[in-house]
């Protein structure tokens, strides 16, 4: 080993390590917040592990907005657009990817296009639609539209279709397998992989989503935990203790979706990479 | 006539599949499409009818809305500076990653997870490490003697300080750029060796080159995201102190939803089609002469 090789390393994992500590800092931080009792929280310099550690402010969360009642909420809105989203986007992939029909390519060229439409310029058109079903204030308009699909995501699904070979489908209508038939038994099994991609785009696109919210829901009853941390940080931007504690509680299960998926998360994003 | 048979089960499957697609796209996306359209040509308070008012709403954000012309130019302070730092520290992080480290997977975790932080909780989180008084940042700073800004408070830090914190959200970033040197060629290294390249000739010659299609997706959606800049801003400065985090989006939306301005509200949005329409093209314009496509 000479010096000229081993120096270049060394700085290597200087930088990732230095790198990696300022960057899970920001969550030690929330953590220790999150656990310390107020008079600790306030303290300067601060003082990183709590003494001793409490859970008071997790259970204050509870107290002060009806957290429970958010956070069931989000776990029905979540599942709802899942289910949606399942329903309608793989079909249509399909039916883009395998089928002839008269209009597909017309259609497919419509759906790319407004792909690139930011989605201010159909906001407040939708705004209008669901004020005039009466659905204000009630969380249909954040979910119902799922279950009429998605253009991202039938994109996505479509490019996967794509790459399966035609001689599968073909063996199969020799066998008589009819079309719907060779989507479910034998195109739909081979695309898990992006279906679960398409799964956690959901996932993550329903627990984050904020602007959505904002726009339709006023009331606890119909609120998702994005729009109630900010209802909670209003009326209690002092208690830094309970609002580390709940947006804790809203990270955790992202978290551990990742843990789970991690290798989905990691393909999803490389794949809408590198499609571009 | 089977042959005949054949097709029309195909075409009655295919339509039954695309059948929800076809009404969401109508109802959802075309229909609202044209309608925004026309709308901007309206002035509209969802109480009163809506009524035709030709060019006015144009006129009125071209020339009598010194607000649109601010919350523009907050909006692209965000993007001129805040995209390429992104785009230099998410790919330095994954040109390091990608040399063949020990716990790999290890540190490629800890630089994605904090970009799958929800939005809302992301700003809790940073109001928090940027209080002036008591916040990390600033504790961190006196460390080394530094007195810290105001940051969120402050006309000139806050804008920054939303760089700042987007900076801790470039996973998604690093981990396609790492996606991309993993597909470059061994053999091109091996070939520039060879010839007697160095570190920083094999990385401006080889690595960049290769990598040029992956940086010019990551500019452009890079772009397009923080010209859509909204949530942040919403729930960590209102778009204050003196409207400096007013950001476009955040404008529409106070139009169309706190003034209940449709018509305008509908107007900007065209606005903001074309502005993301336009930087778009001029990139595709332009990449030819930086990005390398390889040629089968």
């Amino acid at each position: 080993m000479n010096i000229r090789k081993i120096i270049p390393r060394i700085v290597v994992y200087i930088l990732v390590i230095a790198g990696s500590i300022a960057f899970i800092i920001p969550f030690i931080w929330t953590v220790s917040t999150a656990f310390k009792p107020d008079d600790q929280i306030f303290l300067f310099p601060p003082k990183w592990i709590p003494e001793p550690p409490t859970t008071i402010h997790f259970r204050e969360v509870f107290e002060f907005v009806p957290f429970g009642l958010l956070y069931r909420n989000t776990v029905i809105l979540t599942l709802l657009n899942i289910a949606g989203t399942l329903f309608s986007c793989p079909l249509a992939a399909y039916a883009f990817a395998k089928l002839r029909w008269p209009g597909r390519d017309l259609i497919f060229l419509i759906t790319l296009a407004t792909m690139m439409l930011p989605s201010q310029v159909t906001m407040i058109p939708q705004f209008l639609i669901f004020r005039n079903l009466g659905w204000l204030n009630t969380m249909l308009p954040l979910w119902f539209p799922s279950f009429f699909g998605n253009a991202f995501n039938i994109f996505l699904l479509r490019q996967f279709f794509m790459t399966l070979p035609k001689e599968l489908d073909d063996a199969a209508r020799i066998d008589g397998c009819s079309f719907f038939g060779i989507f479910w038994r034998i195109n739909l099994p081979l695309i898990i992989p992006a279906v679960t991609t398409v799964t956690i785009f959901t996932f993550m696109g329903t627990w984050n989503n904020f602007i959505g919210p904002l726009i339709y829901v006023r009331s606890y009853d119909a609120m998702p935990l994005s729009l109630g941390l900010r209802m909670f940080q209003e009326a209690y931007s002092a208690e830094w203790g309970a609002l580390m504690a709940a947006s804790l509680m809203m990270i955790l299960p992202v978290i551990l979706v990742f843990f789970f998926l991690q290798k989905y998360f990691v393909q999803g994003i490389s794949l809408t990479g590198l499609k571009g | 006539m089977s042959r005949l048979k054949k097709n029309k089960e195909e075409i009655i499957t295919a339509y039954l599949c695309v059948l929800p697609w076809i009404l969401g796209l109508s109802i959802f996306i075309v229909g609202p499409i044209i309608a925004s359209f026309i709308f901007s040509f309206m002035d509209y308070s969802v109480v009163l009818p809506p009524k035709f008012i030709g060019l006015s709403n144009y006129k009125k954000m071209f020339f009598e809305d010194p607000l649109l012309w601010k919350s523009l130019y907050n909006t692209l302070y965000m993007t001129v500076i805040g995209v390429p730092l992104n785009i230099l520290l998410s790919l330095s992080i994954a040109l390091l990653l990608n040399q063949k480290i020990k716990g790999e997977a290890f540190f490629r975790t800890v630089f994605y997870l904090p970009s799958i932080v929800p939005q809302v909780a992301m700003s809790l989180l940073w109001m928090w490490i940027l209080n002036p008084q008591i916040g990390l940042i600033n504790y961190l700073l006196s460390l080394f003697g530094i007195k810290g800004p105001m940051w969120l408070a402050s006309e000139q830090w806050a804008k920054p300080a939303f760089i700042i914190m987007g900076l801790w959200g470039i996973g998604g970033n690093m981990v396609i750029f790492l996606a991309g040197l993993q597909n470059v060629p061994q053999h091109l290294y091996d070939a520039a060796t060879v010839d007697g390249a160095n570190i920083w000739q094999r990385f401006r010659y080889v690595t960049l080159p290769m990598l040029s299609p992956t940086i010019f997706f990551v500019l452009i959606m890079g772009i397009i995201g923080t010209l859509q800049i909204f949530t942040q801003a919403y729930i960590m400065t209102a778009g204050g102190p003196m409207d400096s985090t007013l950001f476009y989006v955040y404008h529409l939306f106070n139009k169309a939803f706190r003034d209940f301005h449709m018509g305008y509200a509908s107007a900007m949005a065209w606005f903001l089609f074309i502005i993301v329409f336009a930087v778009t093209m001029l990139n595709l314009k332009l990449s030819p002469r930086w990005v390398y496509y390889e040629t089968e």
